[in-house]
């Protein structure tokens, strides 16, 4: 072929990559665009520090929604991350057929559609307890997070060498101190990392939280009974024909994408200063 | 010691639970579905119909409507993933350029369902609308067409990283083998890289097939709801995930609930068929420790 006619096709080649590539990546000013265009001017102390008001009132906050999802957020890591270390330790201690089936069940259950874990919640805990409540939400999101704190888990202490266990038995530690006091800390900023993210992941979640935790326009601190999310509320205001409470809603939209996208930040900066290296 | 064995039961019995939620996930969605399964048999699969006053329920138009968006949303993504994927690995690879363009691809990915769903409402929305004005079609603006549009912005960064991971793959040798050779990085893009990344990125594609099949805030907000048959791609439909979504907590019969469980029971399966002929790919493609 001709080397000039080889060159442009190199140059056209490139020039499209970069055109795809670059189109690909606005949306993402587009959203933080509109978002902080309508969402900011809702945004005051009162935004946070009040209940919502009625339809077509203007004004209100989503005090409600903001505790509710602290209160669910707090409950799913109180269950899935002991448990999922534990079973990262487990995947990373024991070699045998068991463990090569778990590794694919944690894929499958990582794959999960979100709605499903919705309906799960409901047929565990809500159906059972004749009611929402905030522990059905909380349950729903600690499935979601706990296939994320098993693999941060059990990537990070693969990494972790084998001399630093041998040297720990050299010295006459016994198995469980070996892995609760020597490998578990050397890999703690892997883990801290994985939990963090899946922190980042559940806090934006909504589909498994309809037939869960339900939404509650009071505060609500009882976990049997059901506890607003601001992701929920955000699905329900911008579903409403009405303009004031979509204007809530984008305020709530602000607060969330700013809340996930710092945590997202932080956690990458931190992992990469923190890495686990050995 | 009897610490030590007390701790290593804790991690197996750990390992247990987890074997078992995916049990007992089953045998909830089974036994949920089961007076749907009873009652409607093998109509459910393929009856045009869903009326929960009438108690007629079938899956069909839940069906073609997944499918329609998350193929139709997979064939809007793939260039631009692929794109991204290319740009980052081999043209800017290693430079901060790369860099950025992967924080950003990874900060659209942090980006929560409900919050793409409700700026499609905003943005997606009116263009459809106008678009559909000058076909001169019915204006719903929302629809399969407006679902899939929002659905590939949301895969595309999921696509994209596995597609990176793949080309980072690729041995060096075989790269540099073809620039000695005289080839342009197109060339050696199209000739050495993409056959020999093409099995992991059908696997990412593949994966993010499944990721889009179940997906359901966005959708939900901007598919429309119809319960009909759609009939083109500017119908307003339902998916799976989405009429789970609308009509759980509205389920007052018995047999209504159990058919959205039944739903929500082929959703499983069928994602679950996708990931795990997707992650069996990626698995055979790179072998761990292996670069």
């Amino acid at each position: 072929m001709n080397p000039r006619k080889k060159i442009f096709k190199d140059n056209l080649f490139k020039f499209i990559i970069m055109i795809f590539s670059f189109v690909s990546v606005t949306p993402l000013f587009f959203i933080l665009f509109q978002i902080v265009r309508n969402g900011i001017s809702s945004i005051s102390i009162n935004f946070i520090l009040k209940l919502p008001k009625g339809p077509g009132e203007s004004g209100g906050g989503i005090l409600n929604s903001i505790i509710g999802t602290f209160i669910i957020i707090t409950i799913a890591i109180i269950i899935s991350v002991p448990i999922g270390i534990s079973a990262g330790i487990y995947l990373n201690e024991y070699k045998n057929r068991f463990a090569e089936l778990l590794k694919v069940i944690v894929n499958v259950l990582q794959g999960l559609p979100s709605i499903l874990i919705g309906i799960i919640a409901y047929l565990w805990v809500v159906k059972p307890m004749r009611g929402f409540s905030a522990l059905s939400g909380g349950i729903a999101l600690a499935l979601m997070m706990l296939p994320m704190v098993i693999k941060s888990t059990e990537e990070t202490l693969k990494l972790i060498p084998h001399s630093l266990k041998e040297a720990s038995y050299a010295l006459g530690v016994s198995y469980k101190d070996t892995i609760l006091k020597v490998i578990l800390p050397s890999g703690f900023s892997g883990i801290a990392s994985g939990i963090f993210i899946g922190i980042a992941r559940i806090t934006g979640e909504t589909a498994p939280l309809l037939f869960s935790a339900f939404g509650n326009p009071f505060v609500n601190l009882n976990p049997f009974k059901p506890v607003d999310a601001i992701p929920l509320l955000i699905f329900n205001y911008a579903m409403s024909p009405y303009e004031s409470w979509h204007k809530i809603a984008w305020g709530a939209s602000f607060l969330l994408v700013a809340g996930v996208l710092i945590l997202n930040i932080i956690i990458k900066m931190a992992g990469e200063k923190w890495k686990v290296k050995f | 010691m009897k610490e030590d064995k007390i701790f290593k039961t804790t991690l197996i019995m750990s390992g247990v639970f987890i074997a078992l939620l995916i049990i007992l996930i089953l045998y909830s969605l089974f036994k949920g579905s089961y007076l749907s399964i009873k009652q409607n048999g093998f109509n459910f699969l393929t009856g045009k119909e869903w009326d929960p006053v009438s108690e007629k329920f079938g899956l069909l138009p839940f069906l073609v409507g997944t499918l329609l968006t998350s193929v139709l949303s997979l064939l809007i993504s793939i260039p631009f993933a692929l794109s991204i994927a290319i740009f980052s690995a081999i043209y800017l690879k290693k430079s901060f350029t790369g860099k950025i363009l992967n924080y950003l691809t990874d900060l659209l990915s942090g980006i929560p369902s409900v919050i793409y769903g409700f700026w499609g409402l905003y943005f997606f929305v009116p263009i459809i609308r106008k678009l559909e004005i000058s076909l001169g079609i019915l204006p719903y603006g929302v629809g399969i067409i407006t679902a899939s549009l929002i659905l590939s912005i949301m895969i595309i960064p999921y696509t994209s990283s596995i597609a990176r991971e793949v080309i980072n793959l690729v041995p060096s040798e075989l790269i540099e083998a073809g620039y000695a050779m005289g080839a342009t990085t197109y060339d050696v893009i199209k000739k050495i890289i993409l056959p020999y990344a093409k099995s992991g990125i059908f696997a990412g594609i593949l994966l993010s097939f499944g990721r889009a099949f179940g997906e359901t805030m966005a959708v939900t907000m901007v598919i429309g709801n119809s319960n009909t048959l759609p009939k083109n791609i500017f119908s307003p439909a339902n998916t799976m995930a989405s009429i789970i979504a609308n009509e759980f907590t509205e389920a007052t019969k018995n047999s209504h609930l159990s058919s959205l469980i039944e739903v929500g029971l082929w959703l499983f399966l069928i994602t679950f068929v996708i990931n795990f002929i997707g992650q069996t790919i990626i698995k055979k493609f790179a072998p761990e420790g292996g670069k």
